[in-house]
Formats: C-alpha cells, sequence, structure tokens
C-alpha cells in the first residue's frame, strides 16, 4: 500500500494530466466493453429487458461460429479490406509520384487532392448510390447516351457489381490520405543518396526500388496504421448504398451485427458478433503499428 | 519517349484523375440546383435547364414543396454536438499528449498503447453496450449522451497528434522560463502552447470532422430532433415511399460546406500533424 502510494506520490503531476482521457475512456469505451463482452454470454433479447440475466454460457459463440451467413459476411469483410488497402496503396502511391513530377499547378492539386478526405462515409455512399443508379444515375446515363449499353447496368444489385461499386466508393474516399502522406514522404526525402545512384549508373527502377521505396514505408505504414483505426467505417457507405442487401448479397460483418443486434433485436448474440469485428480491428491495426514501429527504427539507423 | 510526349501523357493521366476525384461531388453540388422533374427525365438532360435555389428552401421549411424533414434542427444538434466534443476532446487530449511527452511515469507504455486500441473499435460495435448503458442511464437520444461518446473517440488520435508536436519542442525552453521567473503554467501557456499551436490546431480539426461525419453511432443513439445529426438525418430521406433526389443533394451540400472551408483554412498544418506526429520517432 505504502508503495502504491509513493509511486502515485511521485508521479502526481503526469498521473493528473492523463487522468481526464483515461476516465473517460474507461467510461465510454472500456466498461461498456466489458458489459457487452458479459451480454455476448447471455440469452438477452431487447424486447425482453429480463433476459440480461440469463446466463447461457458459451452459446452465442457457438451458434455464430456454427452459422454459415457469418461466415459469408466474414470472409466478404476480409475480402473487401484485402482488395480495398492494397489498391488504396498503389493508387496513392501513384498519385503522389505523379504530384511529385508536377512542377506547375502541384498546390493546387495537393488541395483537389485532399477533397475526397472530407466527405463523411455516409455522404461518399450518397454519393455512389445517385451515381450508380440504374435509372437516373450518371454513369448509367452516361454509358447509354454513348451507346455503350442499352440496358441500365444493375450496379447496385448485382452481387459483385454491388461490391464493386461499393469498394470504388471506399477506394475513392481513402486514396487521398495514403497520397497525402506519402507525398508528404517524397518532399521530406534527401535528395543526395538519389543524385548519387545516378551518377553510379542506377536506372530509375532501381533508384526507385531500393531508395524511394524504403525511405516511404513509414509514411506507407503511417497511412495504414491511420486507415486500419477506422475501416469499419465503411458500414457507413454500405448501409447508405445496399443497406447489406439485396437479400444479404452485400453483407459485411459490420452491417449484419447492425442487424442481428436492432432489427433481429438479438443482442446477445450480436455482442458476440462484435467481439469477432472488435478482434479482426485490433490486429489490422496492431500489424501495421508494428510495421511502423520496425520501419522507423529502420529509417534512424541511417 | 521524348520528354515532350511524356509531358503531355503526364498532364492527360492527371486531368482524368482529377476529374474522377471531382466530379461525384460537383455533380451532387449541381443536382441540389435541379428540380427533381429534371434529373428524373428520361432520357437523360445534361445541361441545366433552370438553377433554382427551390431545394434548399424546402428542407429548411419553407417554399411551396415543404420537406417534412427537420433539416435545421439536425444542423443545430450537429454543430452542438460537434463544437463541444472537439472542444472538450482537444482540452483533455492536450492534456494527455503533454504528460505522454514530458514526463516518464510506470506503465507509460502500456497506457498509451491501450488508449490507442481503444480507438479501434468499430463504431457499430461500441454502439450495442452504449445503445442498452444509455437507454438506462436515460441519456439516449440526448445531446448529452453523444458528445460524450464523441468526447471519448476522438481523445486517443488527440493525444497521439500532440504528444508528436509536443515532443517537437525542446524541454530546454520551458526550463528557461521557470529560471527567468515564470510559474510552470506560464511557461506552458507562454512558451510551450504557441509553438505546439498547428498541431494542436490539427487535432481539433480532425476531431471536429470526425464528429461532424460520424454516422454508426449515432445512428443508434440517437432517435428525434432532441439530438439526430446531419448524417443520420440524410437516411430519412430513403424511409419515404420515393427519394427526394434533389432534397438529398441540397442536404448533402449542407453538410459538406462547413467541413470544406474549415479543411481549407486548416489544410497545412493539417499534413505537417499528420506526419510530424507519426515519422519523427
Amino acid at each position: 500500500m505504502t508503495r502504491l502510494r509513493r509511486t502515485i506520490r511521485d508521479n502526481a503531476v503526469p498521473l493528473a494530466l492523463i487522468s481526464p482521457a483515461i476516465l473517460i475512456i474507461l467510461m465510454v469505451v472500456l466498461l461498456p466493453l466489458i458489459f457487452s463482452f458479459y451480454t455476448s454470454f447471455t440469452n438477452y433479447r431487447l424486447i425482453r429487458p429480463d433476459s440480461l440475466w440469463q446466463w447461457i454460457g458459451t452459446r452465442n459463440y457457438e451458434r455464430v461460429l456454427g452459422d454459415w451467413d457469418f461466415w459469408v459476411a466474414f470472409g466478404r469483410t476480409v475480402l473487401f479490406l484485402t482488395v480495398v488497402l492494397n489498391l488504396e496503396l498503389l493508387f496513392g502511391l501513384g498519385l503522389a509520384l505523379l504530384v511529385n513530377r508536377i512542377t506547375w499547378g502541384q498546390r493546387t492539386m495537393r488541395t483537389i487532392m485532399m477533397f475526397p478526405m472530407m466527405f463523411s462515409p455516409i455522404l461518399v455512399g450518397f454519393q455512389f448510390k445517385y451515381l450508380f443508379n440504374d435509372t437516373i444515375g450518371l454513369v448509367n446515363n452516361g454509358l447509354q447516351a454513348l451507346g455503350l449499353t442499352r440496358e441500365a447496368i444493375p450496379f447496385l444489385v448485382d452481387r459483385w457489381l454491388a461490391f464493386f461499386s461499393i469498394a470504388f466508393a471506399e477506394i475513392w474516399m481513402s486514396t487521398s490520405i495514403f497520397a497525402i502522406l506519402i507525398l508528404a514522404g517524397l518532399f521530406a526525402m534527401p535528395k543526395d543518396p538519389i543524385e548519387a545512384a545516378k551518377v553510379d549508373g542506377c536506372s530509375n527502377w532501381q533508384v526507385f526500388r531500393h531508395i524511394t521505396l524504403p525511405f516511404l514505408m513509414p509514411f506507407i505504414y503511417i497511412a495504414m496504421t491511420i486507415r486500419s483505426l477506422d475501416v469499419a467505417r465503411a458500414y457507413d457507405i454500405v448501409d447508405v448504398m445496399t443497406g447489406g442487401g439485396p437479400a444479404g448479397r452485400t453483407e459485411l460483418l459490420w452491417t449484419l451485427i447492425a442487424r442481428t443486434a436492432y432489427d433481429d433485436a438479438r443482442m446477445g448474440r450480436a455482442n458476440a458478433m462484435a467481439y469477432v469485428s472488435i478482434l479482426l480491428s485490433i490486429f489490422f491495426t496492431w500489424f501495421f503499428f508494428r510495421k511502423l514501429m520496425a520501419a522507423r527504427k529502420h529509417l534512424g539507423a541511417f | 519517349m521524348s520528354t515532350r510526349t511524356k509531358n503531355i501523357l503526364t498532364w492527360i493521366v492527371t486531368f482524368v484523375i482529377m476529374l474522377i476525384i471531382c466530379l461525384p461531388g460537383l455533380w451532387i453540388i449541381l443536382s441540389a440546383f435541379r428540380t427533381n422533374g429534371e434529373i428524373l427525365t428520361k432520357p437523360a438532360i445534361w445541361i441545366p435547364q433552370n438553377l433554382t435555389l427551390d431545394n434548399f428552401r424546402a428542407i429548411f421549411g419553407y417554399g411551396e414543396n415543404v420537406v417534412g424533414i427537420p433539416v435545421a434542427s439536425y444542423f443545430r444538434n450537429s454543430l452542438v454536438i460537434s463544437v463541444t466534443s472537439t472542444f472538450v476532446a482537444v482540452l483533455i487530449g492536450m492534456t494527455g499528449g503533454y504528460a505522454f511527452a514530458r514526463y516518464t511515469f510506470p506503465g507509460k507504455a502500456a497506457t498509451f498503447l491501450w488508449l490507442m486500441l481503444s480507438r479501434t473499435v468499430p463504431g457499430i460495435a461500441l454502439s450495442l453496450p452504449l445503445f442498452i448503458i444509455w437507454s438506462r442511464m436515460g441519456i439516449i437520444d440526448t445531446q448529452f449522451g453523444v458528445i460524450l461518446v464523441y468526447t471519448a473517440i476522438n481523445v486517443p488520435f488527440t493525444i497521439w497528434l500532440t504528444e508528436g508536436f509536443f515532443r517537437q519542442v525542446p524541454r530546454d525552453l520551458n526550463e528557461a522560463a521557470q529560471i527567468d521567473g515564470c510559474t510552470p503554467w506560464q511557461a506552458f501557456w507562454k512558451i510551450e502552447f504557441p509553438l505546439a499551436k498547428s498541431g494542436i490546431a490539427s487535432a481539433g480539426i480532425f476531431a471536429f470532422l470526425t464528429s461532424w461525419n460520424e454516422y454508426a453511432l449515432a445512428s443508434q443513439l440517437t432517435r428525434s430532433t432532441d439530438s439526430k445529426t446531419l448524417p443520420v438525418g440524410l437516411m430519412d430521406f430513403t424511409a419515404q415511399f420515393t427519394i427526394d433526389w434533389a432534397g438529398m443533394c441540397a442536404m448533402a451540400v449542407i453538410i459538406i460546406v462547413p467541413a470544406l472551408i474549415l479543411t481549407f483554412l486548416v489544410q497545412k498544418h493539417l499534413i505537417a500533424g499528420l506526419t510530424f506526429g507519426g515519422v519523427k520517432g
């Protein structure tokens, strides 16, 4: 006890400074999550409040893990994240290299690049729901006017087209995060090693592969870490564009949780699913954060 | 390839990319000034025949075709909730970030990691327990309930950004100021705070944008005009029998304009904030 008291007294100032932050996270994030962990072991349904005390052990988890729909949504979510994050990185890198080359109007271009970052995910979803609409959408109208297609293309109805449309919206929204951070990296890069390499006869590709890219890696990992913090924002886009439908064809893990919890009112089971989604998010963030730390160390060695 | 063709190619690619980035947003803005009749016409009318402000009048409850969606209340809720939660989150996050940058204390690394991990919890997953608890506490569908949640989700990122910026400010400055007779508080407020100002500003912008744009949590924690925010209100349109596309576009413009102005005002700080906070270890 005395040791604890001494520790607190010795660190009174920093503890006082961080306590408000810890307190509010404890109240709004940690305690609710402990509560929802408990709920995931009960048969809690919103319409029957007393069922909160009905302990059913791991039955929710067994049900969820044995549920085909859950695994389909899970697989689709992982596929979605893999496709989207890789393409965002690729396009972001390309865009940054392009803007870095341009000398005239570069400032304007950088400003325009930030444009999608300000959009709320719900707006991005609405925007592409409107553009991809089969009767009044700009894309279908354009294709028809150009004579490329007679029938409207059901962008938001067909299984794979809807997946494509949602991925397109997500990539449109988040590529700029990669582009801006990678561009910042390009600006910060010392010019000497590149010129030395060129004098020594390296090709453009060799310079990029062995000098530019290693230098950019920490910036890429920051972008990845920032992105993986809110991968679940895809929920907003899907919710407004397709609502997970038609007939569950675009259901992602997050929309499935919302449907189970609020439409089917099965809170207990939804909480069990929510834990799977939380672990997924933590895994993504942890993975990239470790890469960031390793890259930082590597860069520090120069 | 000659340098000339290379340059021309660069410009064409750049133009196409800029078009993909700009066109969707511009199309929404244009549609906000068109009539539903014109939007729905087949075959499509490409050049707008007559632009009007009726859609904006309608969603705020004026004119002939009043939309039954209280956009004005949603706007007020959004503004109150975002501004308050940003202010509190920056205050709390800044003090936290300062502590992490300047002091060593037992369990520092673990606490930092733990705070950051709290940010990864998906909104929809967090909404489940909050929905139950907020209902029982009677703060569901209140501005206070949403402000509390938004403050909490903004604190970790604010700490991360401000910590990076306070670390950039040399520690000696504070000590020198104290030797010259400043109190610790004055040393912070007069010396360190101004130097870390751009980091704090970018943290504030990020917090504001997060709150202003948030949907997953708000869609479950708000229900009526008492607390519904603009993003949640936008979905009201889809619940109606026929979708009022022009009205939705007008509301989309209302949502994007404040965010746009704010971001342009501080874009320089924004980029600096993101990179300095993260890279310089």
